[in-house]
């Protein structure tokens, strides 16, 4: 009787979580500023109300928003908006700190990530992550590369995995500068060099998001420029997502902007209406430097 | 609007205004002194308004270089990023009724000793007057941030036509009365014919400010009066 009770109310609240999800973005309830595509794409990830805590303290408030897929969408922002906070959702980042909860809903093409079921290694291979600083493994750039294809059983031979390690460093634009020395340890790469190292070593267990928490922060502004070229590359075959703090950053790599104000979506849309004409005063009193 | 955190930033902009209201002012009194010359035979005050010009085309090269110095080194966005390019054409725009007022001016000494009648010469300084009144206006407006109150003006641009229809028909009438008046009145024509084109600049900076204070497009343009090619089209029947 109890079991058969749970079921009907698992079954029913799959049913409201699927309404919730259907529910077209443009006429949820929200606070958040939104002005759509002339050609809407289609959505890779959708995020409704959703709610991060750490402990007591609420860091995001009740956020939704569609990622489209085979594009680039920004979060920007000032410090401790949350716009961090909020890109870590999509891996189950926050899942490794202490207190964290995250309520609402994430879905993956039409998938629940937030399922405490689900197997968080198969979701960080779908969803890769780049962080502010390289952090490549202390060991040489081909081991870099070859250790996530390899745990997770992606290449049977010897062969497969080199073929992996070089088209990930081509299509990370690195091959051509590190081709002789693949064994060479990879913190003596430059900067830059390691930085386009993480987002081959990303690109190599063939994700389809990938995710870039200020990139290009602890880089000069021509391997900036690398990385900026690489992701407008990047974009034609993932779905990517970064933070940064360069408002003209911004502006040159994505093809959407949302902007956060403590812990809200305050605006998202088309990046050249946010960066031109936004609607909302607190997006415009930001991006042109007059916040506070 | 809030002040920017970096304080020079705004000044720069503030900077962007004041040569743009100085521009405005000093083709504004181009326009009311080449009138004021044509109508009184003034040659003096006509040369006087030739060499103004080369104030304001000093100024515009002043405002262009500041802008492109503002856009290298502090990158504007949003708002700021439309006052720039916008100052720009705006700036452009004024330029060029500079132009037209040294061009009003310079047909002075052609028109010379013909005595206009006095309608005629009060239709010229009414359509004058008219003008001056918008070109002031435009850039007050802009300036303190009315961007309604540009909509109206821009619709006021259809009573400089008209003005500029009737000298055009009068000019005509003295035209076929007298065959000796051509030369006068044909530069006379051309006069008018300016100050309608110094209307239609101030039309493009009002869309311009309109465009810098809201980020919208001003509302599709009043229909035009093409009065004039209807009147050469029956006037051949």
């Amino acid at each position: 009787m109890m079991n058969a009770l749970r079921e009907d109310l698992t079954q029913m609240n799959m049913v409201v979580r699927q309404l919730a999800v259907d529910t077209d973005l443009y006429t949820l309830p929200s606070t958040t500023i939104r002005t759509p595509d002339l050609e809407p794409q289609p959505v890779k990830i959708k995020a409704r109300n959703v709610n991060v805590f750490y402990g007591e303290k609420q860091a995001i408030h009740d956020v939704s928003i569609d990622i489209p897929e085979k594009a680039v969408t920004a979060f920007i922002g000032p410090s401790g908006c949350g716009k961090s906070t909020f890109l870590r959702c999509f891996n189950r980042m926050n899942d490794t700190i202490e207190g964290s909860r995250v309520d609402g809903l994430i879905e993956l093409d039409g998938r629940s990530i937030i399922d405490r079921s689900l197997d968080v290694v198969e979701l960080r291979a779908r969803v890769g992550m780049v962080f502010q600083k390289p952090n490549p493994f202390p060991k040489s750039i081909y081991e870099n590369i070859a250790y996530g294809p390899r745990i997770h059983g992606l290449v049977r031979s010897k062969a497969d995995l080199d073929e992996i390690v070089e088209r990930s460093l081509r299509k990370a634009g690195l091959f051509d500068e590190v081709k002789d020395r693949l064994h060479d340890t990879a913190t003596g790469l430059s900067g830059g060099q390691q930085q386009r190292l993480c987002i081959a070593r990303a690109i190599a267990v063939s994700p389809e998001v990938i995710l870039m928490d200020e990139p290009c922060s602890a880089l000069d502004p021509i391997a900036t420029a690398r990385v900026e070229e690489l992701i407008d590359e990047l974009r034609e075959n993932y779905t990517i997502i970064i933070v940064t703090h360069s408002m003209q950053q911004a502006a040159r790599v994505s093809q959407r902007t949302a902007m956060f104000h403590l812990g809200n979506l305050v605006e998202e849309g088309p990046t050249e209406k946010i960066f031109t004409s936004p609607e909302v005063k607190r997006t415009q009193d930001y991006i042109t430097g007059r916040f506070g | 609007m809030a002040q920017h955190i970096v304080s020079s930033f705004d000044e720069e902009l503030r900077q962007l205004d004041q040569l743009l209201r100085e521009m405005d002012e000093l083709s504004g009194s181009m326009i009311r002194r080449a009138t004021q010359a044509l109508l009184e035979a003034d040659v003096e005050l006509a040369q006087k308004v030739v060499t103004d010009d080369r104030e304001v085309d000093a100024k515009q090269r002043d405002l262009d270089d500041r802008a492109v110095t503002l856009i290298a080194r502090r990158q504007p966005m949003a708002q700021d990023l439309r006052l720039v390019v916008g100052t720009i054409r705006m700036a452009a725009d004024i330029e060029r009724i500079g132009d037209l007022a040294k061009n009003i001016a310079k047909r002075v000494g052609a028109v010379g000793q013909t005595p206009i009648s006095p309608e005629l010469s009060a239709s010229i300084q009414s359509m004058s007057d008219l003008v001056l009144k918008q070109v002031d206006a435009v850039i007050e407006h802009y300036v303190a941030r009315r961007p309604e109150d540009l909509v109206e003006l821009r619709d006021n641009d259809e009573k400089i036509d008209i003005f500029y229809t009737s000298i055009f028909r009068e000019l005509l009438t003295y035209m076929m009365e007298d065959p000796r008046k051509i030369t006068a009145c044909t530069h006379l024509l051309f006069c008018a014919k300016n100050l309608e084109r110094v209307g239609d600049h101030v039309t493009n900076i009002a869309e311009n400010a309109y465009y810098i204070l809201t980020g919208q497009q001003l509302p599709v343009g009043r229909p035009k009066q093409d009065e004039l090619s209807r009147m050469e089209s029956t006037k051949g029947s």
